[in-house]
């Protein structure tokens, strides 16, 4: 099999679209958006639970391809236990590096498991894919109006 | 009959498309993107690289020799459009930008002067959104309504359904022939029947019928025919669109500009005659000789001969691709061409296209355009297969065997 292609589809990218980590509706949630990449029809919903701007909890829903919904599974992961400013850190570097802009080994290093996103920005096609969840979990941080009402 | 024994020689055609002959990703480019646009032959690419070269210029406006030339030029592809879909009269082949535009054409114009607050314009649920949206326009500026016919599980529409639809406020009638998304043929000749016994106008989207069989609009009789020559082997940015006179003449202009009027003083404007009428501004002239140039191209090859060799070898694909474990085909209707649309079980619609690309074979992958034909099947997007008669069955067996590598990727 191609090296570019295997490179893309790693292995935790496809254990992540199997199995994906905190896939569920999070009934306490005060922070909610939607993401919808109307190219492809990819969409979800990012549920967060956030208390003195830090990430108690979140989850995800939707459907999309491997890269999309891996992409959510392990972003949640991540971001969990995280502040505000930590998460939108992550996302600029994240971004950055399915963009192929980050090129600074430590950098790359520095993101943990989200490296294996590395291998998207051979594929710009794929980049919308990617970072979907992010811009998703971007404005539900900062959309307090979309607010999912719990009672 | 000597003709039925001809056959298309895939092969010798193949070497009049020097896309075909290119590489992606170190692999010869398989093509089954078809329904998106067509590849051009080099005869087309040179009919417009000729016309740049040797007759560029404005065309209905200069005495110049030039300007009459390109003129002559443009105005003969009119006439090979008019014949090639077997119009009468040169005044009812409008030329556009492509199907969408042509849509919006007839929405926009014959909606301003007929439709009113109340009246109902029919549509199908296998329309593409440019068959979707502008009737929605129309609807929410006249407080008109928009009435679907709904399709079965295997893509068809429901006849019974549409019967049921039509009533004395019915004013517009707008269906595709053969849906994008699923490749079901519409029984059109019936519904064009059924609209004109109670004399409502029938729009055709043929965006997906013209390049794969012979269409004669004077035998269907339909009121309006849409579709894009980039679709028809042609350059993209030009269309057409076909009107019977008896509604085009009664029509306003669509668009204001030059070459759609008689005469202009700042009291009063009077139009241009048809088909100008519709033909606001200056044009993709070379786009529209090539048009010409490739409805040429098609007439050589004999359109019934294309229906045929594309029949076979879509039956071909669907039978082997069918048969590729964990393939769920979309869209199963008895009359269908061209496209093949499927997922394969768990995975992703996207990830097959990317995979695929990797072997140099294009496909669509997403919602086509068509996301009521998703939301029927429950589905966010499916792949798509659409052949041309370029396509081969080598190529058919290679995607096959192409999509069977799609599960190694996934393990
Ligand atoms: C059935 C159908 N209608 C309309 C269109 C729109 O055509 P265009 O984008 O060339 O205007 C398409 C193109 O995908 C189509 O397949």
């Amino acid at each position: 099999m191609d090296s570019e292609l295997r490179e893309l589809y790693q292995q935790v990218i496809l254990d992540h679209n199997k199995s994906p980590r905190n896939f569920k509706k999070l009934e306490d949630a005060n922070h909610h958006a939607e993401g919808h990449n109307p190219l492809c029809g990819d969409h979800l919903d990012v549920y967060l639970q956030l208390e003195n701007d830090v990430v108690k909890d979140i989850s995800f829903i939707g459907n999309g391809c491997a890269i999309s919904k891996s992409s959510a599974s392990l972003m949640t992961a991540i971001v969990k236990g995280k502040t505000k400013e930590e998460a939108e850190h992550l996302f600029e570097k994240f971004h950055d590096l399915v963009t192929g802009n980050l090129k600074d080994a430590n950098e790359i290093e520095a993101l943990g498991k989200l490296a294996v996103f590395q291998g998207v920005q051979e594929f710009p096609a794929r980049v919308k894919c990617a970072s979907l969840a992010w811009h998703t979990l971007h404005n539900a941080l900062n959309n307090k109006e979309e607010k999912i009402s719990t009672e | 009959m000597i003709k039925d024994l001809k056959l298309l020689d895939v092969h010798k055609i193949r070497k009049d498309f020097p896309i075909l002959h290119t590489t992606v990703h170190g692999k010869p480019l398989v093509y089954f993107d078809n329904a998106a646009t067509t590849q051009k032959p080099l005869c087309v690419i040179q009919k417009e690289e000729e016309y740049y070269k040797t007759l560029n210029s404005n065309i209905h406006r200069g005495v110049h020799s030039l300007s009459q030339k390109a003129t002559t030029a443009y105005e003969q592809a009119r006439e090979k459009v008019l014949r090639f879909i077997n119009a009468s009269r040169l005044s009812e082949i409008i030329i556009t930008k492509g199907t969408t535009d042509s849509i919006n054409l007839v929405a926009s114009s014959f909606g301003k002067k007929f439709i009113k607050e109340g009246d109902e314009i029919i549509i199908s649920h296998l329309e593409h959104h440019s068959n979707i949206v502008p009737w929605q326009l129309l609807c929410e500026e006249k407080k008109a309504v928009l009435k679907v016919i709904p399709i079965n599980d295997k893509g068809e529409i429901i006849f019974e359904a549409f019967e049921k639809l039509i009533s004395e406020k019915t004013k517009f009638i707008s269906v595709v022939y053969v849906s994008n998304s699923l490749g079901t043929v519409n029984p059109v000749k019936e519904i064009i029947q059924l609209a004109h016994s109670k004399n409502i106008p029938v729009l055709i989207d043929a965006a997906q019928a013209i390049q794969h069989f012979k269409i004669d609009v004077q035998g269907l009789d339909c009121d309006f025919l849409a579709f894009s020559g980039h679709k028809l082997y042609a350059p993209t940015g030009v269309g057409i669109l076909y009107g019977k006179e008896k509604y085009l003449e009664d029509m306003p202009p669509y668009q204001g500009g030059g070459d759609m009027i008689e005469s202009v003083t700042f009291e009063k404007t009077t139009y241009n005659s048809l088909p100008y009428k519709f033909e606001a501004g200056t044009p993709n002239i070379a786009g529209v000789i090539g048009m010409g140039m490739a409805i040429d191209y098609l007439n050589e090859l004999g359109m019934d001969l294309i229906s045929s060799y594309e029949k076979d070898l879509f039956e071909y694909a669907n039978a082997k691709l069918s048969a590729v474990e964990k393939l769920k085909p979309i869209g199963t209707a008895d009359q269908k061409l061209s496209v093949f649309s499927f997922m394969l079980e768990g995975i992703h619609p996207h990830d097959i296209g990317t995979i695929l690309d990797f072997d140099g074979i294009a496909i669509r992958t997403g919602h086509h355009c068509t996301q009521p034909v998703m939301q029927r099947f429950g589905i966010p997007a499916t792949a798509r297969i659409s052949i041309s008669f370029y396509n081969t069955k080598e190529e058919i067996d290679f995607t096959a065997d192409a999509l069977k590598k799609v599960f190694e990727v996934f393990g």
